[in-house]
């Protein structure tokens, strides 16, 4: 089953376009958006909620709501078309090859059923696995997750779990049945920083160990400088700009990113650098905007922003941005202080 | 910002008390702090540490356990005259975490901002509440249009301003913001820290600032207190608790807290923090001056040997 090669691409998402239908129209949700993710690799997805991520990865796991229209693209997993697939021939896939965690771990477990259960239970329908060889994989499981006396709390129910443990034990059923690809949508969002330290710490772990090839959508930048080999930030239902970590957080392009970078302190943010704000809010995705629909909130857009949708300018071999600003003919301004001067100090330090 | 105590806090406890048998929820335990005329104070620390009913306590929601909150010179913990409640009440105003459950949804933004002003007979003439009103939305960046209108018809970012315009009304001195900006989408927080910082240097506002976010937290405030299962473990400049933490909690704190920088970031190393054991009677813990201006929680014998050191 293995047979993919570490780098090499497990799933690949081509110019998919998505619309809800509501009583004021359709929400034109995603418009083109496309992307792949390595064998191996950790993906990142940021951007302002309301902006797609979520509605992606339901696209990619067939976990859309009944009003969704799927009006264009593709998605290849291991050269397998699955946007065309049934759900029956899905659910085949769905927790044994891909596997999605959620933020609010209490949605995705069943209050008055045991934890133990909620294991074993996708072990046997999915693995077909018998009940002893079930249970002793599910306290395998739980202890691989850091559940101190897995035995004990096999028994228990989801409310005698604290919201980390909850999350770990999400992770534990998602992991079951040994999945090439992991989708987080925000796993760690409702969580303490101590103990979204953990839980990342343990997907990273599991990642290594079992070749993982995860998907991490997040709107905490501190959170995919942590986990991302590569970025994707979205913006009113596309992909505005995409590259390897570094070059997102070291050399990025696209205004929207650069708001994204300077919009919260971190703790290196000086009490006398003013945080940016993004004006106005997104667009109404009933009526996208003609042309860059981050133009209205753009300090630095052009006469073109408003006419005419930028195309993905190519930077380097895994940078990209769909931003005019690339253009051979455009001002060159160059990233905007403080962001400039962040950056050069970032990159004067030693590590 | 002046070297004059608006509030001062000692041993402030606050016990929830379950059963008559069963142990009391030490919420709040033993805490002093004080906070200088125009200063910010920071109060950070993980879900469930006691922020919050700290703030409430100040603020009088609460009947404290023990201790004592002095404001403006006077003692505001006990029973008060209704003239002396009435100069709390205006002169210390809370902001609160969820803008959608603190507002009435069936008053007009209008009616929600004057009510505080009408209870405390600020303006009794309608005309110059009017215009006071009129004055907190232009502050908070909102429009006089916007007065007529019922909370479910503005975004998070807009309730939270009204809120804030709310608080504002009744000239005071200081005020509790209780996780002003968690409950609001990321492209909305920097717009509220904007205005309550635009705020406090036009007013020489005080704020008692709570947040469980320490980068949030150490941008915002000149002085930060750390709280961890109901007590303050640290307590110095903003500066100082980033660049020289002293106490377990704190560094294991810092430690866990993403930055946005992958070189930096994937090489932290997280460390861990073991609860240990609360305090007993004999220990003694109390904030102990390590530096000048900076308290580290220790016990009698953990001072000592510290000393040693
Ligand atoms: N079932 C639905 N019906 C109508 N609109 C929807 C539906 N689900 C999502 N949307 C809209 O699609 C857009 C993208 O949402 P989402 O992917 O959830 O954003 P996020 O980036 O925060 O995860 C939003 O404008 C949202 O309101
Ligand atoms: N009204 C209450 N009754 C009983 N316990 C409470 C009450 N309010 C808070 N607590 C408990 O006190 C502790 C501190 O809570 P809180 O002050 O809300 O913490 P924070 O604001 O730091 O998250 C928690 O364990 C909480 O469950
Ligand atoms: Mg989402
Ligand atoms: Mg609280």
């Amino acid at each position: 089953m293995n047979e993919y090669q570490k780098g090499e691409r497990i799933l690949d998402v081509q110019d998919l376009e998505l619309g809800f239908n509501t009583y004021a129209g359709q929400v034109q949700a995603l418009r083109g958006v496309s992307f792949h993710l390595n064998k191996g690799e950790t993906l990142a997805i940021v951007g302002e909620s309301g902006s797609g991520k979520s509605v992606t990865i339901k696209t990619v796991t067939k976990l859309l709501a009944p009003n969704a229209v799927i009006k264009g693209g593709s998605i290849t997993y291991k050269g397998q078309d699955i946007l065309n697939m049934t759900d029956k021939q899905f659910s085949q896939l769905r927790g044994s090859e891909i596997s999605v965690i959620f933020q609010d771990p209490l949605s995705s477990l069943d209050p008055v059923m045991k934890i133990g259960k909620q294991i074993t239970e996708t072990l046997r329908i999915k693995l077909k696995m018998p009940r002893e060889q079930a249970k002793a994989r599910a306290l395998e499981l739980m202890a691989a997750v850091g559940i101190p006396e897995p035995e004990k709390r096999f028994d228990e129910f989801p409310f005698q779990f604290s919201g980390g443990m909850r999350q770990r034990i999400v992770i534990a059923i998602a992991l079951a049945c040994n999945p090439e690809v992991l989708i987080c949508d925000e796993p760690t969002t409702a969580l303490d920083v101590t103990i979204q330290s953990q839980i990342l710490e343990l997907i990273g772990e599991l990642q290594r160990k079992n070749d993982l090839s995860v998907i991490f959508i997040t709107h905490d930048l501190g959170v995919v400088a942590n986990v991302a080999d590569r970025v994707c930030v979205m913006y009113a239902g596309k992909i505005v700009e995409t590259g390897t970590v570094e070059e997102i957080f070291y050399d990025p392009r696209h205004p929207y990113t650069w708001s994204l970078l300077t919009s919260m302190p971190s703790l290196a943010t000086s009490a006398e650098d003013k945080l940016t704000v993004i004006p106005g809010s997104l667009p109404n995705m009933v009526h996208p905007p003609k042309g860059d629909a981050f133009a209205a909130r753009n300090r630095f857009a052009m006469k073109i922003d408003f006419e005419e949708e930028p195309p993905m300018f190519k930077i380097s071999d895994t940078h990209y941005a769909a931003t005019w600003l690339e253009h051979p003919d455009a001002p060159k301004i160059g990233i905007p202080e403080p962001l400039k001067s962040r950056i050069a100090a970032q990159l004067a330090r030693e590590v | 910002m002046t070297d004059e105590r608006i509030l001062e806090v000692k041993h402030l406890c606050k016990f929830f008390y379950a059963g008559k048998h069963s142990a009391p929820m030490k919420a709040v335990n033993d805490v002093s702090f004080h906070i200088n005329r125009g200063e910010t104070l920071g109060l950070v620390g993980e879900s469930g540490c006691g922020k919050t009913t700290t703030g409430r306590t100040v603020i009088r929601l609460y009947q404290p356990t023990s201790g004592e909150v002095w404001f403006n010179g006077k003692r505001i913990d006990g029973k008060l005259n209704a003239e002396e409640a009435r100069a709390v009440t205006s002169k210390m105003q809370m902001v609160f975490q969820d803008p959608v459950a603190s507002l009435n949804p069936r008053m007009t933004v209008e009616e929600i901002i004057c009510e505080g002003v009408k209870i405390n007979n600020l303006y009794p003439s309608r005309e110059e509440r009017r215009k006071q009103m009129y004055r907190m939305l232009d502050m908070v960046g909102l429009t006089r249009e916007h007065a007529t209108r019922y909370p479910h018809e503005f975004s998070g970012g807009q309730r939270q301003r009204i809120c804030i315009a709310r608080a504002l009304i009744t000239q005071p001195d200081m005020i509790i913001a209780d996780e002003p900006i968690s409950a609001l989408d990321v492209s909305i927080q920097a717009q509220i820290l904007n205005i309550l910082s635009d705020l406090r240097k036009e007013l020489g506002l005080t704020i008692l600032f709570i947040a469980h976010d320490l980068s949030v937290v150490k941008y915002f405030s000149n002085r930060v207190a750390v709280m961890n299962a109901g007590r303050i473990v640290e307590l110095s400049s903003s500066r100082e608790i980033y660049d020289a933490p002293m106490h377990d909690y704190t560094k294991s704190l810092l430690s866990a807290i993403p930055v946005p920088d992958p070189r930096v970031e994937k090489k932290r190393k997280r460390i861990s923090y073991d609860r240990r054991q609360d305090y007993g009677p004999d220990d003694h813990p109390q904030l102990r001056e390590v530096r000048p201006e900076h308290f580290v929680l220790m016990s009698d014998s953990e001072w000592e040997a510290y000393q040693k050191a």
